[in-house]
């Protein structure tokens, strides 16, 4: 019996760590280092003049002093109705402007892609203060173009009002970032083979129900991408409120969202002093809560998602 | 002979090096908020006193005013930062100077010239020890449009009654929208609005020392009443005033759409420069005829030495030129509006702030309620004062509850006579 002869032992690869090495160091230098130091300090306090160790104290301060925790809920809350906004008005927009893209009879269709595309790229100082601008009832268009159609008694100052600053602002930044989900999805759709779609045709599937029961069960993973990169960016958010609404968040703290909240508590404002350990308080809680998502969506939903491979 | 050329020029590079560096001027770097006053700076204050002290260098470097304390604390955190630091009036300096951040400047040659109710935002809630030369303050009152003051036939008002009386015209006038004010912006409201016609209601130094020490509530007459006025003024601000941020409310008066601007005397430059009618300046009215009037007069801006400056000597020089009267007769005319804190008398050219500054005579001055001791803690009540007064002219809450909540806020962490 002839044995074939072991196979000799792959040398160790040692181009991989080495190409590896220079993005793990350069991230956990400025992503993980910095994230752990955050959670640390939120483990301490200043005690007249002397970082000392209180456990959980502040995490107690947060949810258990009564003003501490209002402005917490209020923030959180604020945060999740801004997500609900992307959620329902955001991705759903994307995904139709990706199906009518992808339309093989739409003319231009490059054109509106980009033209689509191009506010995403646009800093959010830029777009905080164009809208401002737009919907300022002084100087703005918003007021006038109304007035063209007959609208006018419509208008009011939405950024100055509690009840619809925050929604503004939430259809601002949909304005703003529509165009990554229709990138995503338009790149999905162009995926999807021509075979599949032919066979759905000669099975007599087109039009709408070939979207319903063909297309979409394709892209479902995409969207499941989609809703998580918006979560995630959503609770992060904060450039937006700020360039539009100061740091205070107003009117009345009705925009106020964790971002914001955060800042503030962290670095201070006018007379308020910042105080980095309430402040690293918040921001564990607002690690918390993405980790909690991120989790719940990798768990629950996307093992749950079925995949087809062509 | 290429190598000794080369030679030749490494030591003549040297030895200009070694001579730069032997003559090289001391250079100071000023933080500031005030960014609107660089070119006053720049072109005026820096070039007199290079003038007069060859070898120092001064640069004026200003960051955002929201931005300010933030940044300095951060650089000062990380010492970055520049050798003389503008000051914020009492609690965020005190602060630094307790950190050992500022330098004590109590036997600073110059100090003399200013009188301790001046020093008192700079100085150590005992008055013993001053760490931040003063440099002006800003009084509150309403700048108003002269040519359509006449037009309408309007005399400048006095009292309650008779500024009421004066908007109703104007609105009913139609061509003006009677106050340039909104509520975007937040601390217009409070720091034009509350602060500005405040005074008059708790009686100025009296009120507000009482307030420290426990005597009186936010929730007394006296400290609900101008939420109450406030929210009176809702009718006569402009369309759309909840998203009127405080650019616009100064290009609405400047550009004559308005014609009450509820001011800080901070304005008067900028104002002089855009505006295109004669303008004209009242104190905040009395309630009846005859009353005493307060304003306020707040301690707005000083500088101080940065402790872990290297150049202490030179920053010293520099600040006791500050101190001098030369520096207030330049500052105060460069700035109209910003006045002088110094003992001695400053000329000034601009007419309006020689109306603002008359007003020190006829009037008893005090400085903004919230400035000292009560805004130490969490919730901050000059923030807190912010968010209410707009809300109040919002109408989404009435004068008592806000001043209830601002209460409550206070309640939580100040003590009254356990400050000390």
């Amino acid at each position: 019996m002839t044995q074939a002869p072991a196979p000799a032992r792959r040398p160790f690869r040692w181009h991989i760590p080495v190409l590896l090495a220079p993005a793990v160091l350069v991230y956990s230098a400025i992503m993980i280092l910095p994230l752990f130091g955050t959670l640390q300090l939120s483990l301490f306090r200043n005690v007249e003049g002397v970082r000392t160790f209180v456990g959980l104290a502040n995490f107690q301060t947060l949810f258990g002093d009564a003003r501490w925790s209002a402005s917490f809920w209020n923030a959180l809350w604020n945060n999740t109705w801004f997500f609900i906004i992307h959620m329902v008005v955001q991705n759903p927009i994307g995904v139709a402007l990706a199906a009518l893209l992808s339309s093989p009879r739409l003319r231009f269709a490059a054109f509106y892609r980009t033209a689509i595309f191009i506010p995403t790229i646009l800093s959010f100082v830029i777009v905080g203060f164009v809208w401002k601008l737009i919907l300022s009832p002084l100087w703005g268009v918003a007021p006038n173009l109304l007035d063209l159609v007959g609208l006018k008694s419509l208008f009011t100052p939405w950024l100055g009002k509690e009840e619809y600053a925050l929604t503004t602002l939430g259809l601002i930044s949909v304005w703003q970032f529509v165009g990554i989900p229709m990138m995503l999805i338009y790149a999905a759709l162009l995926s999807i083979p021509d075979e599949v779609i032919e066979a759905a045709e000669l099975d007599g599937v087109t039009g709408w129900s070939q979207f319903w029961k063909i297309k979409l069960p394709l892209i479902l993973p995409s969207i499941g991408i989609i809703s998580i990169l918006t979560f995630v960016g959503n609770f992060n958010a904060f450039d937006l409120i700020y360039s539009a609404q100061g740091a205070l968040a107003g009117p009345n703290y009705s925009t106020d969202i964790l971002g914001t909240f955060l800042y503030r508590t962290f670095f201070g404002f006018q007379l308020q002093s910042g105080d980095p350990y309430m402040g690293s308080t918040i921001a564990s809680m607002m690690f918390v809560i993405i980790l909690a998502g991120v989790c719940v969506y990798l768990f629950a939903v996307q093992t749950r998602l079925r995949r087809y491979q062509f | 002979m290429k190598q000794f050329m080369l030679a030749a020029l490494a030591a003549s590079t040297i030895l200009s090096g070694a001579t730069l560096a032997f003559a090289q001027d001391k250079s100071l770097t000023i933080e500031s908020w005030r960014n609107d006053d660089l070119t006053i700076w720049q072109e005026k204050l820096i070039p007199a006193f290079e003038k007069a002290h060859p070898g120092i260098k001064v640069t004026f470097a200003p960051s955002a005013p929201t931005e300010y304390n933030a940044a300095l604390n951060a650089k000062l955190d990380a010492g970055s930062a520049g050798d003389l630091i503008t000051c914020r009036p009492f609690d965020a300096s005190l602060d630094l100077f307790n950190k050992g951040q500022l330098a004590d400047l109590t036997s600073l040659p110059g100090m003399e010239n200013f009188s301790p109710v001046a020093k008192s935002a700079w100085s150590t809630d005992d008055g013993s020890k001053t760490f931040c030369v003063p440099m002006a303050s800003v009084i509150h009152g309403f700048i108003y449009n002269k040519d359509a003051f006449d037009q309408l036939g309007i005399a400048v008002p006095k009292t309650e009654a008779e500024f009421f009386a004066a908007l109703d015209k104007i609105k009913a006038d139609g061509n003006y929208i009677p106050l340039a004010m909104g509520t975007k912006d937040l601390w217009e409201a409070a720091t034009m609005g509350y602060q500005n016609i405040g005074p008059n209601y708790w009686k100025g130094e009296d009120g507000r020392k009482a307030l420290i020490e426990g005597k009186q509530k936010l929730t007394d007459a006296d400290w609900v009443e101008p939420l109450k006025t406030l929210a009176k003024w809702k009718p006569y601000l402009g369309d759309g005033f909840e998203a009127q941020a405080y650019p616009d409310s100064q290009n609405l008066f400047t550009l004559g759409r308005a014609a009450i601007y509820p001011a800080g005397s901070w304005e008067i430059s900028q104002f002089n420069s855009q505006a295109q009618f004669k303008m004209g300046a009242f104190p905040p009215p009395v309630k009846n005829a005859g009353d005493t009037c307060y304003i306020s007069d707040h301690n707005d801006i000083g500088i101080g030495l940065n402790a872990k400056s290297p150049n202490q000597d030179a920053a010293k020089t520099f600040l006791s030129w500050v101190a001098s009267p030369e520096f207030a007769t330049i500052y105060a005319n460069a700035l109209p509006g910003f006045f002088s804190l110094s003992n001695t008398p400053v000329k000034m050219e601009d007419p309006l702030a020689q109306e603002f500054v008359s007003w020190r005579e006829q009037c008893k001055p005090t400085i903004r309620s919230t400035y000292q001791v009560l805004s130490r803690g969490t919730p901050n009540l000059e923030n807190e004062t912010w968010v209410e007064s707009a809300n109040v002219i919002n109408g989404t809450e009435t004068a008592e509850q806000a001043a209830d909540k601002l209460q409550k806020g206070l309640d939580g962490w100040y003590k009254p006579g356990a400050a000390k």
